[in-house]
């Protein structure tokens, strides 16, 4: 297997590296302390100490109390839980406002409500400008009476163009509708203070900000009404059932407390890297282009598409350096088509299929920015040079 | 990530024959920037229509770069006569084999040479000449039912790894489906294959329940009213139905359709139907 001391990775949109430090809170609870935090022993109960403690961690980190998280298996499920809890406790409502540009969590959730509810749903997808923005005009006129829930990404995984959720939770809450938001990718990378919104649910998945995979968050404002997803055991007061993922939970914690402690480094020297990835990539290779809002964006995420060359031929060229990125190609989704949020901003396909997305995270060096500025332009006229659209004089 | 073979590594990291001939004998584009991949084949013939040189130019992934070399270093050497039965499995095969999901580069190839050839013989292309099933890749039902003979395919799903088509917005799936129910007839019984393809129900299983319960649960309320109600079409889970009589100028039409004719026939046949209404 490749080691990991090798890869340049920059695709932490994707999944990150364990911090070291969550990694050494986990071990004793996958070792030593395996007692399950509901036994009445103390061998078990002072496990529970450990999770209130991995509770208030990730409490701070969002500005929230430790009773509005409840622990998951992952960003899905928050997902889930938040938008079925909405959709039961308001019957009468059947109109979900989400976006076009959502990831497939809530994409795939809300687009098949009918099916999965056995009721009929109106669903409103929230167009994005070529930026990749939304028009709050518009959000505006979609709240309606019968509207249940609003879900809406807080930061765009692909082009991390952050979305104001903020204001639209404010629009929502007025109007008495229930407020939730996918901050997966939000959460870690840029300030966050619930106390001063009013966002009702937020969901967080634990490998996206160094910490284990197959732990997620759900917070729930107290005061919302909320419907558990997993019904069992009274776990999480009654409102997750299943015997905790205690180390990830513990993992979790940590994880938080590191990301709000490298907040700073992140909104400035991982920044400064991805303008200076950006801004060399886009000027020494002609016919790139960024995709997303320049300003209203996530620190860490630079996507840029090549034209005329297709996106999984770039990344595996990548490969052979061990460079690590994604790309919105059709070719390495599986599917036949091009990324869904791509194509929500009108990016032309002759750009769309060789879009790159390159995400850093704390632990990338200028080095490594280098190392790919160096690379990159010699990929991509390699493959432009094979490419029948590509015309030597463009 | 795609598991592919050395040898599709090897032609996708240092392809062969890269480039375009000069005053070729035939050329061959096919794929378009929108469908994602695209191919421009071009090759050289002697007087005695041996191939002496072909080159390629490729827009796509490792594979459709990998099955683009591959294919000129087939055919180089080879008369016309040979090059016009090499099928997208020999490219496949000569690979080591694709991903299933990548079969549609092979067919790429080998639709690539065609063109070539035609063009070289100042032909048309028959391929090009059908009904175009698929219009998000521009596929015809005659490549589709050219793959499902050729390729041996017995689902949808296939159809839509080995030419794209469907791979889209998905409305032609149930014309797809038709195409390789009346293209596999012969060999496997209908039956069978209508369990492969379609877990639930065939559109004629829908069609005839619809109208049984048209007939016995929703006219005879419409009718009441002096107006009645006719299946158009079924597609997918999408059912075209026209309202007649009283019902057409009834300005709570679409709600019937919707909160009636919908909701009954979900009970009855399928929970999945969409009712809408045909004008």
């Amino acid at each position: 297997m490749m080691n990991h001391n090798d890869a340049v990775y920059m695709d932490n949109n994707a999944t990150t590296r364990i911090a070291p430090e969550v990694l050494e809170a986990m071990l004793p609870y996958l070792q030593d302390y395996y007692g399950n935090p509901s036994s009445m022993h103390r061998f078990g109960g002072q496990v529970g100490a450990s999770i209130s403690q991995a509770r208030k961690q990730v409490a701070d980190l969002l500005g929230a109390e430790p009773e509005e998280i409840i622990f998951t298996s992952c960003g899905t499920e928050s997902d889930s839980t938040a938008i079925f809890s909405a959709l039961q406790s308001f019957p009468e409502k059947r109109h979900v406002i989400t976006t076009r540009v959502e990831h497939p969590a809530v994409k795939n959730l809300s687009e098949n409500l009918d099916r999965l509810t056995g009721h009929k749903h109106r669903l409103t997808r929230l167009m994005v400008d070529p930026e990749g923005c939304l028009d709050l005009q518009k959000y505006e006129e979609a709240l309606a009476e019968d509207t249940a829930i609003v879900s809406v990404m807080w930061a765009n995984n692909e082009t991390g163009v952050i979305f104001p959720v903020v204001e639209m939770a404010k629009m929502a809450k007025e109007r008495g509708i229930l407020f939730h938001t996918d901050a997966v990718q939000a959460v870690g990378k840029i300030p966050i203070n619930l106390k001063e919104t009013d966002i009702d649910f937020l969901s967080i998945s634990g490998h996206k900000l160094h910490g284990p995979k197959g732990i997620g968050v759900l917070y729930v404002r107290r005061g919302t009404p909320f419907m558990p997803f997993l019904v069992g055991g009274h776990q999480e007061r009654g409102r997750r059932g299943g015997t905790e993922n205690v180390a990830s939970i513990i993992g979790l914690g940590r994880a938080c407390e590191l990301a709000a402690a490298n907040m700073a480094d992140e909104n400035s020297r991982v920044k400064k890297m991805r303008d200076k990835l950006e801004q060399g990539l886009l000027s020494s290779i002609p016919h790139s282009m960024l995709n997303g809002h320049k300003i209203d964006r996530l620190p860490n995420t630079a996507n840029i598409s090549f034209e005329y060359v297709e996106g999984e031929a770039i990344l595996l060229h990548m490969d052979q350096y061990n460079i690590c990125a994604s790309s919105g190609s059709a070719c390495t989704s599986g599917s036949l088509e091009p990324s869904h949020v791509l194509r929500a901003m009108g990016v032309p396909f002759t750009a769309a299929h060789g879009s790159i997305r390159y995400s850093l995270s704390v632990y990338n060096t200028e080095e490594e920015i280098d190392f790919v500025l160096a690379k990159m332009p010699s990929i991509i006229a390699g493959l432009r040079e094979m490419s029948p659209f590509w015309k030597a004089d463009m | 990530m795609w598991e592919y073979t050395d040898k599709v590594q090897q032609h996708f990291l240092f392809p062969k024959n890269v480039g375009e001939i000069e005053n070729p004998s035939g050329t061959g584009n096919v794929g378009s920037l929108a469908c994602g991949d695209a191919l421009k084949l071009t090759f050289k013939l002697d007087d005695k229509e041996v191939i002496t040189d072909a080159k390629f130019k490729t827009f796509g992934c490792a594979s459709a770069i990998a099955s683009s070399s591959v294919l000129t270093e087939m055919i180089i050497g080879m008369t016309l006569e040979e090059a016009s039965k090499v099928t997208n499995e020999d490219i496949a095969d000569r690979l080591g084999g694709l991903p299933k999901e990548k079969m549609h580069c092979s067919v790429m190839g080998r639709e690539a040479l065609e063109a070539a050839i035609a063009d070289y013989r100042g032909l048309k292309l028959p391929m090009a000449e059908g009904e175009v099933v698929c219009e998000c890749f521009g596929v015809t039902d005659l490549e589709v039912i050219r793959a499902i003979k050729e390729s041996n395919l017995h689902s949808v799903e296939e159809i839509t790894n080995f030419t794209k088509a469907g791979g889209g917005c998905g409305k032609c799936l149930d014309r797809l489906r038709e195409i390789l129910v009346e293209t596999s007839h012969q060999g496997i019984s209908l039956k069978n294959l209508a369990e492969k393809t379609k877990p639930r129900m065939t559109t004629l299983q829908k069609i005839k329940k619809i109208e049984e319960a048209l007939e016995r649960e929703i006219r005879p309320g419409l009718r009441k009213d002096g107006g009645d109600i006719e299946l158009v079409d079924v597609d997918g889970d999408f059912v075209f139905v026209s309202l007649r009589g009283a019902c057409t100028s009834c300005v709570k039409s679409q709600t019937t359709i919707k909160e009636y004719v919908e909701k009954k026939l979900r009970e009855l046949v399928l929970d999945t139907l969409i009712v809408e209404e045909s004008k």
